[in-house]
């Protein structure tokens, strides 16, 4: 304890008056002053302005995969970095748990929000520069959305959910429907497609359809309440709800409108030579996944348990979430917890006594477009492939995660 | 109709603002639009003036660092491979992929200006948007000829450089239409 705060005993906290201007502690008798209590955390500058959570909580994004490119590396660069859904309650991610990924360079730019613009222009009667303030004056809208890294796969390697799945995140996200400002500028008939561009190093761009923009997609300026972070794309991100992580284009400096797929920078990795394969790496399928018991954790002995997940799809709305407790055998409803937005994380909860025995757990979700998460062995059979232990899902992997329970409670990956 | 009217509805007529609901956002100049617009579609309808060929490249591959990561030639570095080594009787998706999985770029792009693009915009590591025009038609060049897409006298400009067949020809995916509420894949039940 510093000096200054030692010398101060009970005997002088005496006369100082409580907010609301009685004395405090004066019906105390001295007795109970002088029992040990609860140390303070005594508020600085620092923790006044912008707060900070418990010294006891220590929830830590890590470098993803396990034995991957560190982040940061030796000069400062952050590569793909995982969040630690193990721990996460409610549907929202801290920012500052967010998870993140950046391509190549691994390289976030400091922007200064004063001098960064987002130019529209291409197949539009109007190109149109907007500055951050322009932005603000226009209606805004705020969602919850998801968002997942098309390297979310997860294989008998993992040994928790944050290394098998922390690559998938939930933010609410505030700024201008894309549709807004495409209708200001004003859309040619020719207009299919979109490329939207980074302002990083390499100025990543990705190609996406004009459909898409005139959905849904969002100009984000705000996060969690207050600015996008800068690994999240500050001071401007597009939103391209439901589609995998790279498209949703962080910096964001420039859209331009034009009638045919570019196939720029981010997009090559996208080439594909099965049209189905293709398909199936753009849009986010029906996934989820149990976040509590998960691998790592130990249930302290049998009895009562809230098996507790997350589940979330691109192509809408959770609408049901099902549970297995013997390893799949049968299906049980789970509680959504609250309203399931579209394209968002939506928690489930099941009722669960554990009667202390082997068991195996798991989780699968239906959206609002009926597409329901398969097990490994489902994707096997529907590409009629034999199925093996490592079998690998074509396309992003949204396929059914099994927790392995032992007597001892320890909580290992079903994959394993 | 009221001659109030009439002329509130010729206003509108005569405003540009009648399809700009808000009037915010400045229109940007030709200049401006010029100097940010580095996206080349497979036309290379953007493409600038300018010129390269493959032994201009071989040179500048060297002097601009790219062998320090992406190895001698292209091959056996750090960096994705970027020439093949399986033999040109390979089926262009078994010959496509590098050692470390990574599809060697100047060889199954679909259009040859997907190559220059992403020269332009992403290298060197450290100095990307530092190569000119001159110098992008060149490393194109190069890579392209390492891969037998070119011969090495053939010098590239925005006229020939889109005209590159590409040995990948049409053997690659389209990606399907999207709608508000389409499935992944359509028969796909998951």
């Amino acid at each position: 304890m510093a000096g200054g705060v030692a010398a101060l005993g009970p005997t002088q906290a005496l006369g100082q008056t409580s907010p609301f201007g009685t004395p405090l502690h004066d019906n105390m008798p001295m007795s109970d002053m002088a029992m040990p209590t609860t140390p303070m955390i005594k508020g600085t500058k620092e923790l006044i302005e912008y707060g900070q959570r418990s010294h006891f909580v220590t929830s830590m994004r890590m470098s993803h995969p396990m034995g991957g490119r560190p982040s940061p590396d030796m000069f400062g660069k952050t590569f793909h970095v995982a969040s630690p859904l193990q721990d996460s309650v409610g549907v929202v991610t801290p920012s500052s748990l967010h998870y993140f990924a950046t391509t190549r360079g691994a390289f976030v730019p400091d922007i200064d929000p004063k001098q960064h613009t987002l130019l529209i222009h291409g197949l539009v009667d109007r190109p149109l520069t907007f500055n951050m303030e322009d932005l603000k004056r226009l209606p805004s809208i705020t969602r919850l959305h998801f968002i997942e890294c098309a390297g979310n796969r997860h294989n008998g390697r993992q040994k928790n959910v944050q290394e098998s799945h922390g690559m998938t995140s939930c933010a609410e996200w505030t700024g201008v429907l894309l549709s807004t400002l495409l209708k200001e500028c004003g859309l040619k008939g020719s207009a299919k497609w979109f490329v939207a561009e980074g302002a990083e190093e390499v100025k990543g761009a990705s190609s996406m359809p004009i459909a898409k923009a005139m959905d849904d997609c969002l100009i984000a300026y705000g996060m969690n309440g207050e600015a996008v972070r800068p690994q999240n794309g500050y001071p401007l991100r597009l939103m391209v709800p439901g589609y995998e992580g790279i498209f949703h284009t962080k910096w964001l400096r420039r859209l331009k409108i034009v009638d045919r797929y570019y196939m720029n920078y981010n997009d090559y990795g996208h080439l594909e030579r099965k049209p189905e394969e293709a398909a199936l790496a753009f849009q986010i399928g029906p996934k989820s996944v149990i976040t509590h018991p998960s691998g790592g954790q130990q249930l302290p002995g049998k009895g009562f348990y809230e098996i507790k997940g997350l589940a979330w799809s691109g192509g809408g709305a959770i609408r049901m979430v099902e549970v297995s407790t013997d390893g799949g055998k049968k299906w049980n409803r789970a509680e959504i917890k609250g309203t399931a937005q579209r394209m968002a994380h939506t928690r489930f909860g099941f009722p669960w006594t554990w009667d202390g025995n082997e068991a195996e757990i798991l989780s699968r979700c239906t959206d609002e477009i009926g597409q329901r998460q398969p097990t490994r062995q489902e994707v096997a059979k529907y590409w009629n492939v034999p199925f093996e232990r490592n079998y690998r899902v074509p396309g992003l992997d949204n396929s059914v995660m099994p927790w392995r329970i032992a007597r001892d409670g320890t909580v290992t990956n079903g994959l394993a | 109709m009221g001659s109030h009217r009439l002329a509130a509805i010729l206003v509108l007529l005569a405003s540009p603002a009648l399809a700009q609901s808000y009037g915010i956002g400045r229109t940007p100049t030709p200049d401006e639009i010029r100097a940010m617009d580095i996206s080349i579609g497979p036309t290379g309808e953007e493409l600038p003036e300018g010129h390269g060929s493959a032994r201009e490249g071989a040179t500048l591959f060297q002097a601009k660092g790219c062998v320090g990561c992406h190895g001698r030639a292209g091959v056996g570095a750090m960096a994705p491979q970027l020439q093949a080594s399986k033999s040109q009787d390979v089926p262009i998706w078994e010959r496509g992929r590098g050692s470390s999985g990574w599809m060697i770029l100047p060889l199954t792009a679909p259009y040859a200006t997907i190559v220059w693009d992403y020269i332009h915009r992403g290298m060197p590591l450290g100095k990307e948007g530092t190569l000119t025009a001159d110098e992008t038609y060149a490393l194109t060049a190069y890579l392209l000829f390492l891969n037998h897409v070119i011969p090495e006298d053939q010098v590239l400009d925005k006229v020939s450089l889109p005209k590159v067949k590409m040995p990948i020809g049409d053997d690659y995916a389209r990606l399907p239409e999207w709608k508000h509420g389409t499935r992944r894949l359509q028969g796909y039940p998951y």
